[in-house]
């Protein structure tokens, strides 16, 4: 038996995503900035897309610019975002558990002579307003916040803190890094006043290398890609209407039937966490329940290292991720993990288990089930 | 462009009778090396010369750069072949090639004529003198030294006659398949890759065995090991890399014997087993990484320890090596980006805090004694289940 537990990772391309990706691909294949109708029906395409996606938010499909995922969004957003607007300042306020496409970004910022403010979290990994209301400067030009924390599942009070920032700031803007939050929430960045906000499309069940970023009607950023002007210039390059095709068609599916996909979500996460947390030494990181993300759970493994964790659940075809996967390449410890207030044996000894909708009680019984076999047998062989 | 290379080799040449079997390794090691390489070369030995002639369009950089990692090659000699036409078509080739080879025409040289050839006209000296002569004539900006020239430049008079000034240094060592063959213990460390690589550097051919612990250590591991073979087989040519699942060895010899004791015992069993590969594969040796003393398990005591269960010679080319030497050549053979990343190897997973580093052998066998249960047919189990992956560079 396989049980694909690591979809917070990436999940699988929906069979509806993939038969219009493969129509674009292989039928529809003409360039939209084309004159002749081949052109004109690939264009078609996107403004669907747009529509599609568009419609899941409650925005203006004008306030979408395509991307090639959650990277570059981030990136476009925090780059593009602080130098359109530097005269309002130079300073910036994140969290101290984002993801390093946000971090990573905001580095080179500070290179460039920005400085940036990195709010802390609680134990279940929660920023504090007030700390955020503090935080907030007649200079600061930009906050980011995730909505949901990629590692532990938090979900960060978005509404709210746009609210208290620019009650202090009306000229700051808010991005959002909604990428492990969309198809997961119902999110309506214009209605609660978010100007920036990034999706990626493979964790969605769209394919790797789409996404978009989401601004805000008369919000300024500077682009980062230069050349023929497609996408009103906001993003050069011959669009790839394949995946753009495939990310609004998966956009809409994910939010079709909504309410009963993510009652599912929840269950699983409440059988998960029920029948895990009875293994001697296991424990549970942050939230659980209706405050926490459907999709993710992270649990702390006494004695046992992720690793080898990962790659015993890897012998049943269980698949699962060593903190988040993006950074399970290197063998720095995790910042959120870290951010939360682990202990140095936990941030060694933690495991993420990931669901999608596709995801069964067969499968989620099958991996608490291993892992009751596997932890106390790993954990007589320790490290002394 | 050059149509022709000449390639120097030195310790081949005095091996005597066994002249032309050393020859025909370097021409076969030559042609391995050149069959990834876009573009029709043909490898020819000549009067104890070999030439590596190309035929149409080929990128100099990539043959220089395969020919570099031949054993055996000294050096690597871009050159002109000119037929015989008369000493005037001779100088006109030469003002040709020098003309062509150095833009800027600064510099010192000297002529350096061999006739092996003897019935040709001219002798050496004067070969010498006259070539000199026209060159100063055609470029006044050259200047001749006869002891110290920025520029010598070779005529050979053979059945054709060879000009050429380029010397770029080839590896030196032997060429592999002259010396046998040993099984290399390949971790995915820095100092593995470069054992292998020293001593196919002597002509021998290489296996290796690696140690794999699942769930311990991962496949991507396993992957930066067949990463890292490749990078040997460069220069060793094809490596049949032994993949042995060491895990359940591992945990026994953990739950059976003292904690500190287990790495040198572990290593024990490692070499067991290597050396059965290795008598399977017609290896006449083994050949670690170690250095003296550079972990407890490289002390003088530990390493003799390990060595006592050998029954073949284990080679040990960086025994007196300092990291830093070892690190020199495993960047010198590009080995060391990849030997750095950060997979835990089967190594590392249980390693005691305080190792014993001077383990007495009595000791060490009472110990293994606790281990007479099972540890035979987990030994067995580990040889079955072996996996070996062909690697070619």
């Amino acid at each position: 038996m396989e049980a694909y537990l690591d979809n917070s990772a990436t999940t699988r391309c929906s069979e509806r995503a993939k038969n219009v990706m493969m129509q674009v691909l292989t039928e529809d294949y003409g360039n939209p900035s084309s004159l002749h109708n081949k052109g004109k029906e690939a264009e078609d395409y996107i403004r669907e897309a747009r529509e599609k996606i568009a419609r899941t938010l409650k925005i203006d499909e004008k306030e979408l610019v395509f991307t090639s995922g959650g990277t570059e969004s981030n990136n476009m957003a925090l780059i593009g975002g602080a130098i359109a607007n530097k005269r309002q300042g130079m300073h910036i306020i994140t969290t101290a558990i984002e993801h390093a496409s946000v971090n990573a970004p905001l580095a080179y910022l500070e290179e460039l002579g920005y400085t940036v403010t990195y709010l802390s979290v609680d134990k279940d990994g929660l920023i504090s307003l007030d700390e955020l209301r503090d935080a907030v400067r007649e200079d600061t030009v930009l906050v980011s916040v995730m909505m949901v924390n990629n590692e532990i599942g938090a979900v960060e009070p978005i509404e709210e803190a746009v609210k208290i920032v620019k009650e202090k700031n009306p000229n700051t803007l808010f991005h959002v890094d909604a990428i492990q939050a969309y198809g997961k929430f119902r999110i309506y960045p214009k209605k609660w006043g978010v100007d920036l906000m990034s999706v990626s499309g493979h964790k969605i069940h769209a394919p790797k290398g789409t996404g978009f970023l989401f601004i805000r009607d008369k919000v300024k950023v500077k682009p980062l890609i230069y050349g023929g002007g497609q996408q009103k210039g906001m993003r050069s390059g011959t669009e790839n209407v394949p995946g753009v095709a495939a990310l609004g068609e998966a956009s809409a599916e994910i939010y079709e039937d909504f309410e009963t996909k993510i009652d599912r979500m929840y269950a699983l996460k409440e059988r998960f966490i029920e029948g895990v947390t009875q293994i001697e030494g296991v424990t549970v990181n942050g939230r659980t329940g209706r405050d926490s993300a459907p999709q993710i759970v992270s649990v702390s493994i006494k004695d046992v290292r992720s690793e080898v964790m990962l790659h015993s659940l890897e012998e049943y075809g269980i698949y699962v991720s060593a903190g988040s996967a993006c950074s399970s390449n290197k063998p720095a410890p995790s910042r959120t993990l870290q951010g939360i207030g682990l202990a140095k044996n936990q941030l060694e000894s933690t495991i993420r288990i990931s669901f999608c909708v596709n995801t069964t009680e067969e499968e989620v019984d099958y991996a608490v089930e291993k892992m009751r076999e596997i932890i106390p047998f790993r954990r007589k062989f320790t490290r002394k | 462009m050059y149509k022709s290379f000449l390639i120097k080799y030195a310790e081949i040449a005095i091996k005597g009778k066994n002249r032309y079997l050393f020859e025909d390794a370097l021409v076969s090691q030559i042609n391995h090396a050149l069959k990834k390489v876009d573009g029709k070369f043909r490898v020819r030995k000549e009067q104890g010369r070999i030439y590596v002639d190309t035929e149409g369009e080929y990128d100099y950089d990539e043959v220089i750069g395969a020919l570099k990692c031949v054993f055996g090659i000294v050096g690597i000699c871009p050159v002109v072949l000119v037929d015989d036409e008369g000493f005037d078509r001779l100088v006109d080739e030469v003002l040709a090639y020098i003309d062509r080879v150095y833009a800027d025409k600064h510099f010192t040289f000297k002529v350096n004529a061999r006739r092996a050839r003897k019935n040709y006209p001219l002798e050496s000296m004067e070969i010498n003198a006259k070539l000199g002569e026209k060159i100063l004539e055609a470029f006044p900006e050259t200047s001749v030294d006869v002891h110290h020239p920025e520029v010598v430049l070779n005529i050979e008079i053979r059945n054709q006659i060879n000009i050429y000034s380029i010397i770029i240094p080839g590896p030196g060592g032997m060429p592999v398949g002259t010396n046998g063959k040993a099984m290399l213990l390949l971790s995915g460390g820095i100092d593995s890759p470069v054992a292998g690589y020293m001593i196919a550097k002597r002509g021998v051919a290489i296996d290796a065995t690696y140690f794999h612990a699942p769930p311990y250590t991962s496949e991507r591991a396993k992957q930066k090991v067949v990463d890292l073979a490749k990078i040997v087989a460069k220069y060793s040519g094809p490596i049949n890399l032994h993949v042995v699942n060491f895990t359940d060895i591992q945990l026994y010899i953990y739950e059976q014997c003292p904690h500190e004791e287990l790495t040198i015992i572990m290593r024990r069993y490692m070499m067991k087993l290597a050396e059965h590969f290795a008598k399977e594969n017609k290896c006449l040796g083994l050949i670690t990484g170690e250095s003296i003393g550079q972990v407890a398990s490289q002390t003088m005591q530990s390493l003799a320890a390990t060595n006592e269960v050998c029954t073949m010679p284990v080679y040990r080319p960086l025994i007196g090596f300092d990291k830093q030497e070892i690190v020199e050549v495993s960047e010198k053979i590009d080995a060391y980006e990849t030997s750095i990343l950060p997979y835990e190897d089967c190594c590392t997973i249980f390693v005691a805090k305080h190792p014993v580093t001077k383990p007495s052998l009595n000791v060490i066998h009472n110990d293994e004694r606790k281990l007479s249960e099972k540890i035979d047919a987990l030994m067995q189990e580990a040889i079955d289940t072996v996996e070996v992956i062909h690697i070619e560079a």
